[in-house]
């Protein structure tokens, strides 16, 4: 048992990192579904497509051509955000607002339809193959050696994680605080009356596909330095776990998105340790069925009385 | 609004041709490429130019052109059918659909080829039957449906292989395991909201798909079961020659054997299986159950209040959804010969749940012409295969958008009382 603990430890660092693009990805599914009650299902999609463009960004940089890679990362991940904005405003503004008001499965479907359409998008214009992302941010932050094993947190784990909590923050204080917060909090909780309010619901709505793209495309630049590789499939996967990172937490909550996040990269990444790794996917799906079977509000979900 | 209405679809229109350049420059026009000294650019500038004043264009155009509007959104269009049309309508007509096929294949024409494309189809038109039971009577959204299917698949694979049991013993018990994992599954999570649903079952799709992909002992992992056998006709065998003991059923009818027959025999018995589960889906859909199924979906509310049990009404709809994939995975394994996981991946479950959405959400007829169209036409049309999925994410957009009711809207039976 003496290695025990130091594995353990790492599982936890492990953990918490995936976690991390699990909730940043969450929150863009879990404040959709706040406002209009719908599972934004090209959400994953839109990650992918952050990814893509942070790879295209350094690419065209040339991360051989002696710039900081601080400043590299930040222009990556810039417009990276800024494009993936562009296709959350647009997907809204296309598939989904001429849907609004009509019956729940209509715009689920648009929205599955959207998301076969941006991976084939991409598989087409792009590669469908895996292609390298450059290793700029190497080495570990910190290790702790012990007897039989080292503990360590590479520096992309650890700016995953910085990142993560760092716009956490931002993103409470801006729903918290901000103008735009407080309308789409009023939003959530009664459309119509804040329509009546005079918030304007259109911009609203425009906004929340526009943050949540946002944390998407930081993720998915983050992601591609941190496993150095990317292709048109990971979106699909990753928007389904992240879901299930939502709904744990309680899907319209946004700090319910962050624990369900931190709790199913933990959960995936013991199940990958003490389990073959092939059933990690098995565990998070299985998570998601039993969560909803027995705590369909999740953990910081509040339950949903149906009106007639 | 703007005072001049033309200025202000020349601002619109030019902001959209921006915002098209911000989507495309990166995505479309730089496409990342490997090479030995690492990434470069393939540059597609003209795709990008091109797609920019597409949607100027369309911007600019968009106050003259007047899109024809069908229905409002919902799923259904109200017209007053005081009778319904009959039920052998939907069959007649589906079968006169794949009659072509079958003209052009029976011995005289030849085409072993478009017989089994055919057959592939048929057996697409089962599925997207079997799945418009679920979303298209229920309501539910079953985006697992491929599970089902695989379990249909492997009943019959494993079976014949540990068990050597034939096609017509294995078919029920498909069916059998199917409906009763439809069962499992559907009982705790029917009680959820739509959408939860659909996750969940996207969920389950894909742990069926994960466990078949690794438990190797006993479903030989990524590598598939082979050397399936084909059905046979009351113990005689179709293929050229017998198995040891065997009788071929050209020897029994006392024919000569022609490369043909075993295609257009699994022709005919797709058709048999079609016909036989629209027979029987349209007697259930005009069971009470059926009725329940519908009026649960219109109003989940008002059906409680009247007595009827939600969850056991939606199991059946969903169970028997199950049933019929699990006929049809069977059938697949026995056409194909050999299966492999990868043959049960999600974008199978969207393409049967895009059958049914552009066929008509309840709508056999539709369903039967959409599972045709959605499959033949890429057979059509090879070399824009890669085009296929990108032009079906496309079309389940736009048809939500213009006709969420489907090609084929249902109709149903109502009265009106005079004013």
């Amino acid at each position: 048992m003496s290695d025990f603990f130091p594995q353990f430890l790492q599982q936890v660092i492990n953990g918490l990192s995936l976690g991390a693009i699990y909730a940043l990805i969450a929150i863009g599914y879990t404040m959709v579904y706040g406002i209009i009650g719908m599972i934004n299902f090209a959400h994953g999609e839109i990650y992918m497509i952050g990814a893509y463009v942070g790879l295209i960004t350094l690419t065209a940089i040339g991360t051989a051509a002696g710039y900081p890679v601080w400043l590299m990362v930040s222009v990556a991940v810039v417009l990276a955000v800024l494009v993936t904005c562009a296709y959350g405003w647009t997907i809204e503004r296309i598939a989904y607002r001429p849907l609004r008001g009509g019956p729940r499965l209509v715009p689920l479907i648009s929205a599955i339809g959207m998301s076969i359409f941006l991976q084939n998008y991409v598989v087409i214009f792009q590669n469908s193959r895996d292609l390298p992302v450059p290793d700029l941010i190497s080495g570990m932050l910190f290790t702790i050696d012990f007897p039989v094993f080292t503990v360590g947190m590479s520096n992309s784990r650890a700016l995953i994680l910085f990142v993560t909590v760092a716009l956490m923050i931002a993103l409470t204080l801006y729903i918290g605080r901000s103008r735009m917060g407080r309308a789409c909090r009023a939003c959530s909780q009664d459309m119509g009356m804040a329509s009546l309010l005079g918030i304007d619901i259109n911009k609203v709505i425009a906004l929340t596909f526009v943050l949540g793209a946002a944390l998407a495309a930081v993720g998915g630049v983050l992601i591609g330095l941190s496993i150095g590789k990317i292709n048109p499939f990971i979106g699909f996967v990753v928007g389904v776990k992240a879901f299930t990172a939502a709904v744990l937490g309680g899907i319209g909550s946004i700090p319910g998105a962050m624990l369900g996040g931190a709790l199913l990269g933990m959960t995936e990444t013991f199940a990958s340790a003490y389990l073959p790794t092939e059933y990690k996917d098995v565990v998070a799906f299985s998570l998601l069925v039993l969560i909803l079977l027995f705590r369909p509000t999740g953990l910081l979900g509040r339950p949903d009385v149906e009106k007639v | 609004m703007s005072a001049n209405p033309n200025t202000s679809s020349l601002k619109d229109a030019a902001i959209a041709a921006v915002v098209t350049a911000v989507l495309t420059v990166p995505m479309l026009g730089l496409k990342l490429t490997p090479a030995p000294e690492g990434l470069v650019f393939d540059k597609h500038f003209l795709l990008v130019a091109f797609a920019v004043l597409a949607v100027f264009v369309v911007q600019l155009a968009k106050p003259y052109i007047r899109l024809p509007k069908f229905g409002g959104v919902g799923l259904r269009t109200p017209e007053s059918f005081v009778q319904h049309p009959g039920r052998w309508w939907a069959i007649a007509i589906g079968l006169a659909a794949v009659w072509p096929f079958a003209t052009q294949v029976l011995p005289f024409l030849g085409g072993r080829g478009e017989i089994d494309i055919a057959t592939a189809a048929l057996t697409y038109v089962m599925l997207g039957l079997g799945l418009n039971i679920v979303v298209g009577f229920a309501g539910l959204l079953d985006l697992g449906y491929v599970a089902f299917y695989a379990i249909g698949a492997y009943t019959y694979a494993l079976l014949s292989l540990y068990f050597g049991l034939s096609f017509w013993e294995c078919l029920p018990i498909a069916g059998l395991l199917a409906g009763t994992f439809g069962i499992l599954l559907g009982f705790p999570v029917l009680r959820l909201r739509g959408d939860y649903l659909a996750i969940v079952t996207l969920g389950f799709g894909e742990i069926i798909r994960l466990v078949l992909n690794n438990w190797d002992s006993l479903t030989h992992g990524p590598d598939g079961i082979g050397n399936i056998p084909k059905p046979g006709l009351f113990g005689h065998e179709i293929g050229r020659r017998a198995a040891e003991g065997g009788t071929t059923l050209w020897d029994a009818l006392g024919i000569p054997f022609d490369g043909a027959y075993p295609v257009i025999f699994l022709y005919l018995v797709a058709l048999a299986l079609v016909a036989a589960s629209l027979f029987v889906i349209n007697r259930l859909i005009r069971m009470p159950v059926g009725r329940a199924w519908e009026a649960l979906r219109e109003d989940e509310i008002a059906c409680r209040s009247l007595g009827l049990n939600p969850t056991v009404i939606k199991l059946t709809a969903f169970a028997l959804g199950a049933t019929f994939a699990g006929f049809a995975g069977s059938f697949y394994a026995a056409r194909l010969g050999s299966i492999n996981p990868e043959s049960f991946v999600f974008i199978e479950s969207a393409t049967i749940l895009a059958i049914v959405v552009l066929g008509g959400m309840g709508s056999q007829l539709g369903v039967i012409l959409a599972a045709l169209a959605l499959t033949i036409l890429p057979e059509l049309a090879r070399g824009f295969s890669e085009y296929r999925m990108l032009v079906f994410g496309l079309v389940m957009v736009l048809m939500m958008i213009w006709r969420p009711q489907g090609l084929v809207p249902v109709t149903r039976p109502r009265l009106e009382l005079p004013e």
